[in-house]
């Protein structure tokens, strides 16, 4: 199982099968926006806050 | 150019969209790098680490780093998609409205000023409610409806005044009423491949405002609407805004460059993804594109 923690709120996450490199997960325990920054071993730091110019 | 070129994918964000789009790559088994847009850098003066790629997928969340990347790797003479002139095209809201305005496609009626005193006198041209948007924004940031005198004086004062010199290039729109939803069709190349309806009761659609995905028939009237649309910013792959008009009919109201498809792609059933990555090997293969 590949587990790391909240950065937020110290709870324990879990990081599905599939997870990529920079993909956005969400803390299912504060809701706060995280991003994968290492899978082995797991890691995630807070995700950057939405700029002006983000969009499609 | 080798039988299977070299792609590199440049973003900010690992979305299910690039997951999709890396998985493709994978699937049709395309040697590829994934270029996150926080870590790389460009020395204008030596392209040469770049001229490995035959083309180049731009996913940058951020308008202004896709951009200047693409002007950057245009420059270079490396095959991107979209190109920096689309980009260009789809990111400014001015730039949109202008190459609509010179193709003839139809749009809402669209007032530009650069005063807060000139705006408030196009406003009242068009009358109440109207429509203040930013000319660079996406995911229905900072849109304004102007109900009355009153809100249209106190929104121009706080954008001239709190906001960044682009938020005093006004953009105003006539306000539509739209029957509940907008279109989106999924332009690739030359092809409109599906649409989606998206549903909210609120006046902002927008799927990352709450806006919910639905199936749409994609009429040729549509077809041919939206493929004149993509050409008039310089085609690629691009999503298509469509607001129907309860007099006028379909009015194309933005264009996207570097689209989203999370909704799209499981409501229609069609892999978005696919396509666009089957349209990069082709751009790459200098088949496609410019």
């Amino acid at each position: 199982m590949s587990t790391t923690t909240c950065p937020e709120c110290m709870a324990e996450i879990e990081l599905e099968t599939g997870t990529e490199l920079n993909e956005i997960i969400v803390c299912p325990d504060c809701g706060v926006d995280l991003e994968v920054i290492s899978l082995n071993p797991p890691e995630v730091e807070l995700a950057p806050m939405e700029e002006e110019d983000w969009g499609e | 150019m080798s039988k299977n070129p070299t792609i590199g994918v440049l973003y900010s964000r690992v979305r299910v969209e690039e997951k999709w789009i890396f998985a493709a790559l994978e699937q049709r088994g395309v040697d590829y790098d994934r270029l996150d847009d926080r870590k790389i850098h460009f020395d204008l003066c030596n392209p040469e680490p770049w001229l490995k790629y035959d083309a180049i997928l731009e996913r940058s969340i951020s308008y202004a780093r896709g951009l200047y990347a693409l002007r950057t790797l245009n420059a270079w003479g490396i095959p991107t998609v979209n190109t920096a002139t689309v980009s260009e095209a789809c990111g400014d809201k001015i730039a949109t409205s202008t190459a609509l305005s010179k193709a003839n496609v139809p749009q809402p009626c669209t007032l530009v000023a650069f005063t807060p005193e000139s705006a408030q006198e196009a406003i009242e041209t068009l009358g109440y409610p109207a429509v203040l948007k930013p000319v660079v924004g996406s995911w229905g940031r900072l849109l304004a409806k102007i109900n009355d005198r009153d809100a249209a004086e106190a929104i121009l004062e706080h954008k001239a005044v709190l906001g960044s010199y682009q938020h005093s290039i006004f953009y105003i729109q006539e306000f539509i009423e739209k029957p509940g939803r907008d279109i989106r069709v999924f332009v690739v190349g030359d092809r409109a491949v599906t649409a989606i309806y998206r549903k909210s009761p609120h006046w902002i659609t927008n799927t990352s405002r709450g806006g919910v995905g639905e199936i749409c028939p994609l009429t040729s009237e549509l077809e041919t609407l939206c493929r004149e649309a993509a050409r008039a910013v310089g085609g690629g792959v691009l999503a298509v805004d469509v607001i129907e008009h309860p007099e006028r009919g379909y009015l194309v109201n933005e264009i996207n460059h570097t689209l989203e498809f999370n909704t799209a792609q499981p409501t229609s059933g069609v892999d978005i993804a696919g396509m666009i990555v089957d349209y990069l090997i082709e751009v790459a293969k200098g088949k496609k594109g410019d």
